[in-house]
């Protein structure tokens, strides 16, 4: 069974069809020829298929593309503004935040979320106190960002680049 | 995977006829656990009911000073909710300790109570499970079993319940809410999950094609201090070994009211309601507290693997019951 949709994909209005089984992450990669999200575990566990979905982060392999018609999805290679790379792709550069850099577009799409989410007061589950001001601490970072995994092991530098670009 | 239909629901009646009405339908909220379940064949509907569109989504406070959920709240969104910061922390804090960031802005109230287990059994197709498959036997039982159960387990199944949100409910005395083929139905959260008994297969006491719609929470009075503390394998993104949702009243050195439940322990959050007996208008010295969690476990019959978790749910309940009853909240 397939049906058309409809997905804006880093500001342009793309229309495909697609059989329901597939996934989000696989109408962009291989319908649409969207390959900065990339599919690494494809159940949910390491984060680098990660995009902003409406706004927020999101996971592209754990839902099926028919259910986000409509949608309006930025991937990091979107997040630039011409040649200007987004705080958070010039800090991961400037920090060396990534060795192979396959799950660095995942990370750098869900920082950008998560950055937003502490702008929102939003706490996590390190947080001590639920209703007050949040400090953007190391320990907020990384557990802010465990759905991120990097087998490079370039923890230290992601966690340096989120808090540069936090600044 | 099947070939699949989906449709987007455009009311809960509609929705509720659709899956109660044919064998193979099932609902699609969030999706993060049955699109995995779908690629891993570990279920096949051929028909999704998709319940995202319906007008679900909204938390509101209640007359009574309580708050109702809408069972399509994202569980980031109910957690960074204002009102369940400042007077439901257990339920925040269970909130914020399950699955990610990604996975909290996509998951859904309704749907975080509806996971499955994370048995690896389960979710492997190539291996006896009585959950998944009634009858084929239970592979948990004598195979990999650091995640089994330690209470309630039968012979055909020794899992555990994966959610954290549902161990804070199972303190606060939550309600469900439901649209059934029978109608609309309320009961307390306590007849939710079931134990596996000879049916492992049903996680629930719900019925086909019945849909929860949202959630109540009674108000809890000010002077009551909750807390969620989560013990896991790793710092994050982990399912518990044990949790403890606590929920304390003082009145002068006393418990005036003492309510506990465990995750990671049960094929559904497990109210400890022996240990509370014991406690309650008892003063929470370590003593009590240490009585208290023998009555509470008298029943419990882990698996060789899974013994670990006796004395971790013990030190974690009386390390939380120690804070919250010396104000110490976290």
């Amino acid at each position: 069974m397939e049906t058309s949709i409809t997905l804006t994909v880093d500001g342009a209005e793309r229309r495909v069809d697609v059989d329901h089984r597939t996934t989000l992450l696989d109408a962009l990669r291989d319908r649409l020829g969207v390959t900065s999200p990339k599919k690494g575990c494809d159940h949910g566990q390491c984060g680098s298929c990660t995009v902003l979905l409406d706004g927020r982060r999101h996971l592209t392999c754990l839902t099926l593309a028919i259910a986000q018609d409509g949608a309006e999805i930025t991937t990091a290679a979107g997040l630039a503004d011409g040649d200007d790379l987004h705080p958070v792709q010039q800090q991961f550069l400037d920090q060396d935040g990534y060795q192979c850099g396959y799950c660095t577009p995942g990370q750098v799409c869900s920082a950008v979320g998560m950055l937003e989410e502490v702008k929102q007061g939003r706490p996590s589950h390190v947080t001590e106190d639920l209703t007050g001001d949040i400090e953007l601490t190391d320990e907020e970072v990384r557990e802010r960002m465990s759905g991120n995994l990097c087998r490079c092991g370039a923890y230290p530098n992601i966690v340096a680049a989120i808090r540069e670009a936090a600044r | 995977m099947k070939a699949l239909a989906h449709e987007h629901a455009t009311d809960v009646s509609s929705a509720v006829r659709a899956v109660a009405s044919s064998p193979d339908a099932a609902f699609l909220a969030g999706g993060s656990n049955l699109v995995d379940h779908l690629k891993l064949g570990v279920t096949a509907p051929s028909r999704l009911v998709d319940i995202t569109r319906l007008p679900l989504d909204t938390i509101e406070e209640t007359d009574d000073g309580g708050l109702r959920i809408g069972a399509t709240v994202r569980n980031s969104d109910l957690a960074a909710h204002a009102v369940v910061r400042e007077r439901y922390p257990v339920m925040a804090r269970a909130l914020l300790a399950g699955a990610s960031g990604q996975i909290r802005n996509q998951a859904t109230t309704g749907g975080n109570l509806l996971q499955r287990t994370r048995c690896v059994y389960f979710q492997d197709i190539t291996t006896p499970c009585n959950k998944r498959q009634p009858g084929s036997g239970c592979s948990a039982r004598e195979g990999y079993g650091h995640d089994n159960a330690i209470l309630g387990a039968s012979p055909e199944c020794v899992t555990v319940h994966p959610s954290d949100f549902a161990v804070s409910l199972s303190v606060l005395d939550a309600t469900v809410v439901t649209a059934g083929p029978h109608g609309e139905r309320r009961f307390p959260y306590a007849e939710l999950h079931r134990l596996p008994g000879e049916h492992p297969e049903r996680d629930t006491t719900l019925e086909r094609g019945e849909l929860i719609t949202a959630i109540e929470l009674p108000p809890l009075a000010r002077e009551i201090r909750s807390t969620y503390h989560k013990v896991r394998d790793r710092a994050s993104y982990a399912f518990a070994l044990v949790s403890v949702a606590a929920a304390v009243e003082m009145d002068g050195p006393r418990l005036a009211d003492v309510r506990v439940a465990w995750g990671g322990v049960a094929h559904r959050p497990w109210r400890a309601h022996r240990l509370e007996e014991t406690l309650r208008g008892q003063e929470p010295t370590p003593k009590a507290i240490r009585a208290a969690l023998d009555a509470e476990l008298e029943a419990a019959d882990p698996t060789s693997q899974a013994a670990f978790k006796v004395p971790m749910v013990r030190r974690t309940t009386a390390m939380v019951l120690r804070d919250l009853t010396d104000g110490r909240t976290r």
